[in-house]
This record gives structure tokens, sequence and C-alpha cells, in this order.
């Protein structure tokens, strides 16, 4: 980048995904948002403040209060043609949603061809005192339902880069956004437009000793641990996933064939997670290149709690990931 | 959609209306404290209020019996302190103490308690519609002579569940009181974005549940109304819908500043604070005076500070109790 004004142009992960809406409205009439309170109001999070004076009341719907309807709507609109981007308020409601997610929108294209081109923008995660129905990280419950393709992005980068890409595939996207990441992180974006292809991990940090394959917040969780754990001589390698469906199994392996040891870390409950089908990948396609056994770090399998003392250590933390990182070097 | 003076004198005794009165008095007071402690950065996580529309629910929790259950939403502060969830309690679950009804493992208004007779509430707006629906299931199963009131915002009434409980209700006669507290805004979203029928009420027409529309300021047409309903259902004769018409004084929560709503329409509901009113019924029904009012509201003030100051001596929960509870024994 040559003129400083550029280079400067520093914006958060929350602006990131503002101007990924906004230039995708811009750049294609058939996109369009419907959400509760997105309108004059902006969203909960203030993501489309402004987005009605601009694109008018019929491209940025305020809806009823009904995730169901909003999203077998948005299907519907995507089917005949249409771009529609939803905003769930919190990625917890998406579960009023579930049927028409799973059960319309997923399967679709499989049983009649019908190409279902749709966004959920769903805010997702704890970090932020939101209690049991205001922290939730639901990603599992749509990992396990094919036709769906998920991804959740950890930088202002990959937040823009991935939403663009959303928008214009073909498929259902849940896009999970982090709500603690909205305003703490920022970074520097391209000028020029650009996207990151769903289904491609990114090597945040590359390391020799210990492969750690994370995503959306927990990326800064890793990255904070490789960090403090260079004093002890030991080279963490942070792998983030960015796409969930379709996973890209080849970054994962290559990076565990170099390092020889795996940790899996998420949000999300351990049980049944994202990270269990990481895991069990691993031990089918590198058993042989493994140096000791694959650990994974994630929370508790309980609701997300609302006390802070609970919410803390419900959540993993950089301190997990330097003890697993311990425990895995000495094999 | 207003009572009229010999009604009120005719049904309400002067206790009922006056703990009535102090049930206002307290849940305004307390909400009003717990948005001082949020200023001061003290609680984390949001604050709902019902600022404005307190009459709502302790007008229909004071028209039940102690073995009735609610299942209420989030602006229902009222009906927690009839059935008796103290001040402190509510202010140790804002500050997600272990003394709070859910140990710290939720916040806020998200309170449970069945052996008050409280139906925990869901985020989900309208899913507590189904539930309740249940509970009035198993009354019905068991040929108790038990009723159950619920209650949602005019926003939740657009979910499937809403519909779904209704139904079911209706068809099964159960014995379940809907509520609805329209305060004419969804979050940011108005009525007339929410639904392309003036009352909300109409909804229950498609479910043939009779409906009535109740002013939602005055506590003692709302107890008048859910009294009524209550014996409907606790005779076998089913489900009844009542629409309170009200307005949120405050923000959806209190980072919100509501911009949304225009100053005007804020100050012509403000003449009908559900506070006021029923002081007017007291001064109408000679049941109370100015030094009535007072002494409400210092014994209040007290139960209220006390009950800071014991949910700010409480202790945090520790940790690792996360992970009790998941289970029942
Ligand atoms: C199913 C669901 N979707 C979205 C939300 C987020 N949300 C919380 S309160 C609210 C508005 C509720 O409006 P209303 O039902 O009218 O009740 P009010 O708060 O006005 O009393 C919304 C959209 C939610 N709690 N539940």
């Amino acid at each position: 980048m040559t003129t400083t004004a550029q280079a400067q142009r520093e914006v958060t992960y929350l602006e990131a995904i503002r101007e990924a809406l906004d230039e995708e409205m811009a750049r294609d009439e058939r996109v369009f948002l419907l959400g509760e309170d997105i309108g004059p109001y902006g969203g909960a999070f203030r993501i489309t403040e402004g987005f009605q004076d601009k694109y008018g009341d019929w491209r940025v719907l305020d809806t009823p209060l009904s995730e169901s309807g909003i999203v077998g709507a948005a299907i519907g609109a995507a089917m005949m043609g249409m771009r529609p981007v939803v905003e769930m308020q919190f990625a917890d409601f998406i579960s009023c949603a579930f049927d028409q997610i799973t059960e319309v929108g997923a399967k679709n294209h499989y049983r009649w061809g019908a190409a279902v081109p749709m966004v959920i923008r769903a805010p997702f995660g704890g970090g932020v005192h939101g209690g049991p129905f205001h922290s939730e990280c639901p990603e599992g419950w749509f990992f396990h339902s094919p036709g769906l393709k998920l991804v959740a992005p950890s930088t202002p980068y990959d937040a823009k880069g991935l939403l663009k890409a959303a928008i214009r595939d073909n498929n259902p996207v849940i896009y999970f956004e982090h709500k603690f990441l909205y305003r703490r992180i920022k970074a520097v974006l391209p000028t020029e437009d650009y996207v990151v292809p769903i289904g491609t991990a990114d090597v945040k940090r590359p390391g020799r000793d210990i492969s750690v394959i994370t995503y959306g917040a927990m990326v800064h969780v890793a990255l904070e641990a490789a960090e403090s754990l260079t004093q002890e001589g030991l080279d963490l390698e942070v792998v983030d996933l960015r796409s969930l469906i379709p996973l890209d199994k080849q970054t994962i392996f290559e990076s565990v064939k170099k390092t020889s040891k795996a940790i899996v870390l998420h949000e999300d409950n351990k049980t049944g997670g994202v990270g269990a089908e990481v895991a069990a990948l691993l031990a089918e396609e590198c058993f042989d290149c493994l140096d000791g056994p694959i650990l994974r770090i994630a929370a508790p399998d309980t609701p997300v709690p609302f006390s802070t003392p609970l919410e803390e250590f419900f959540l993993p933390k950089a301190g997990d990931v330097v003890a697993a990182a311990r425990k895995l070097a000495a094999y | 959609m207003g009572v009229e003076i010999e009604e009120v004198a005719r049904t309400i005794k002067r206790p009922d209306l006056v703990q009535m009165y102090y049930y206002l008095r307290l849940t305004r007071t307390l909400e009003d404290r717990i948005t001082a402690l949020y200023r001061q950065g003290r609680i984390v996580g949001g604050v709902y209020t019902s600022n404005g529309m307190e009459a709502v629910a302790v007008g229909y929790a004071s028209a039940l019996e102690p073995d009735d259950i609610i299942a209420p939403y989030h602006r229902d502060m009222g009906a927690f302190l009839v059935r008796g969830i103290t001040p402190g309690e509510v202010v140790a679950q804002y500050l997600g103490k272990r003394t709070g009804p859910t140990k710290g493992k939720d916040g806020n208004v998200h309170i449970g308690d069945l052996k008050r007779g409280i139906i925990g509430f869901v985020s989900h707006l309208a899913d507590n519609y189904p539930v309740a629906t249940g509970a009035a299931l198993s009354f019905r199963l068991r040929g108790e002579p038990r009723v159950v009131v619920t209650n949602t915002g005019d926003g939740g009434t657009s979910r499937g569940d809403f519909h779904e409980a209704m139904n079911f209700a209706s068809v099964r006669k159960l014995p379940v009181v809907f509520f609805c507290n329209n305060n004419q805004y969804a979050y940011s979203t108005p009525l007339n974005l929410q639904m392309a029928i003036p009352n909300v009420v109409d909804r229950a027409k498609a479910y043939a549940i009779p409906g009535e529309i109740v002013d939602g300021n005055d506590v003692a047409a709302v107890h008048l109304a859910a009294k009524r309903a209550v014996q409907r259902a606790r005779s076998g004769e089913g489900p009844t819908f009542i629409e309170c018409k009200t307005m949120r004084m405050h923000g959806h929560s209190e980072h919100d500043s509501a911009k949304y709503v225009p100053r005007e329409l804020l100050e012509e509901w403000k003449k009908r604070d559900p506070i006021l009113k029923a002081e007017q019924w007291l001064t109408r029904l000679g049941y109370g005076d100015e030094t009535l009012f007072r002494e409400v509201e210092e014994r209040v003030k007290k139960e209220v500070e006390a009950g800071v100051e014991f949910a700010e001596q409480s202790p945090l929960p520790e940790g690792p109790e996360v992970l009790d509870g998941v289970f029942a024994d």
C-alpha cells in the first residue's frame, strides 16, 4: 500500500462485517437483508446502522419476531433468484429456526436440485456475560446436517472475505460471527475487493512443535498461549479452520504431519462438537505420524453460565492450552 | 377497557388493593435501584425493567391462589415479587451471586422456582406459552383445580410456539390464562411491523379463545380481568387471552436509549403511570391517602436497600460449580 491514509484504514471485526454487507449490496441488487430490528435501529449490535437510509426498507427489512418464518422466507426468496442475508439477533435464537434450516434449506438441493443461496449471520459465543441464552455456540447442531456450509471467522480480514464468499455462494451458509471479537479485534484491510474462499483453513502462526487446531475467538486464545510458550522454547502452530463445513482437511493434516502433535481447541461444549470430528479424522488419517495423544480443549458439557467466576471457569483459556502443550511436549 | 369505581369497590377489598400498591412500588423501586447499579457498572450483563408496566404482572399474580403457577416473561418482576421472590434474591441474581434463585447459573430476570410456583423464563420469546399449556394439561389430567398464567410481549406473539400453544390449549380447554403485555414495541419494532392487525387480541379468535383488552396501566383492571379468566379456567371452561395495553417507558434494556419511540408518546403515557393510577383508586375509594403512600414508599425503600446489602454481601459461586446440576439426581 502506498498512501499512509490507506495504510491506516484500520477496521474492527464488526466494521469488516458491515463493509462486506455494504459492498455486496452495492455490487449485487439481489442481495437483501432481513431480521429483527436491523432497520432504523441498525440491529442489536448496530452492524446495519444507516443501511435502511441507503438501501430502503425493502432491501433492509425489519421483520416480525419469528425466526422460523424469517428463515423460511429467505429460503423461498433464495430459490427465486434472490440473495437473502438473515440476521439472527443472537445465534441462540437460531434454535427457533432449526426446522427450516435443517429440513428445508439444507436438503432442497440434494432432493430436487433447487439451490438455496442464503446466508444466516449468527452472532455467537461467550465472554460477554450473556448467560445461557445469549452466549451459545450452536455450530455443533448444524455441523451434523449435510447441505449447509458453516464458517466462523476470527479476524477482520477473514470476517469480510468470508462474508463476501458466503453471499456469493450458491448454498445456505451459516456465518458464525463471534460477539466477543466485534470491537476487540482490529486490522488494516485491503481496499480492493477480495474473498476468502469457503473451505480453506489458514495457518495463523506457523510453528514447529505442536499444532493447535481451532476457530472463532479461540484462535486468539491459542495465539496468546503460543506467544507465552516461546519463552519455554515451545513453538506452537495455530491452524484457524475458518470453515467448519467444508473442512479443510489437507491443511489440518499437513500441519499435524509437520508437528506430529495436535491440540484441538474450541469454545463449544466438548461432547459431539466440531473438535471431536477433527480429532477422529486425525486418528484415522495421521495416526502414523502422531507422537502423542490428540488433546481436546473445550467448554464442559453444561449450558453457558452467567456469573463471572462461572463463565471464566467455563470458557477455555490460554492457560489450558499452555498446560496441554506442556503435557504433549513431554511425550 | 376501563373499569367503573362501583365494580372496583365491590370486588377489591382495601387490604388487597393496598397490597397491590405496595408491590407496584416495590417493583419500581427495586428496578430503579438495579438500573442505578447498572449505571455504576456494578452489574454484569443486561438490565431489563418493567418501568411503566408494573401493573400487568402485579395485577395477574395477585389474582392467583398459592397453588397456581406462573410462567412469566422478562417484564414480570412484579409477579416474581408477589410470588415471594425477595428483593435481595433479585439483586443477587443480577450480581451473579450464589444466593440468587439460579445460583449464578443464569442472570437478571431469568428467575424460576417451582416451590414458589414460578416456571423459569427462557429468553426465546413465547417458549413459555407451550410449557404453561403443558402445566395446565397436568392439572387437567390429575383433576386438580389449579390454574397457570403465562405472559409474553406483543413481539412474542409472532412466534409459532405462541400459536401452537393457543391452539392446543383451546382444543383441550386447558386451565391456562394467556397474557400479552402489549407495550407497542418489540425492541425497536413497532406493532405495525409486527402484525397487520391493530389489536393482539384478534389473534385469539383464530383459536376460539375468548379475548379481552385491558388497560395495562391500571392494576385494578388487570387484576379483575385476571380473576375472571382464572375463574373461567378453574371451572373447566378453558383458556382466555388478555391483551394489556401499556407502554415501555425505558429502552428494551438499559443500554438502549429507545430513540425510536416518539417522545410525545412517552409523555402521554407518563400521565397514565400505573403507580399514579393506583393512588387515584386508593384515594377515590377512601382506602388511603398521602400518608399511606409515603409509608409504603419508605417501607419499600428500606426493603430494597436491605436487599442490595444482602446481595452485595452474598458470595459469588466458585468456578467448578458450573459442573453441578446438569442432571437431576
Ligand atoms: C425467539 C427470540 N428472538 C429474538 C429475541 C431477542 N429479543 C429479546 S426481547 C425482543 C423484543 C421483545 O418484544 P416483545 O415480545 O414485544 O416484548 P417486550 O420486550 O416489548 O416487552 C427481542 C427481539 C428473543 N428473546 N427471542
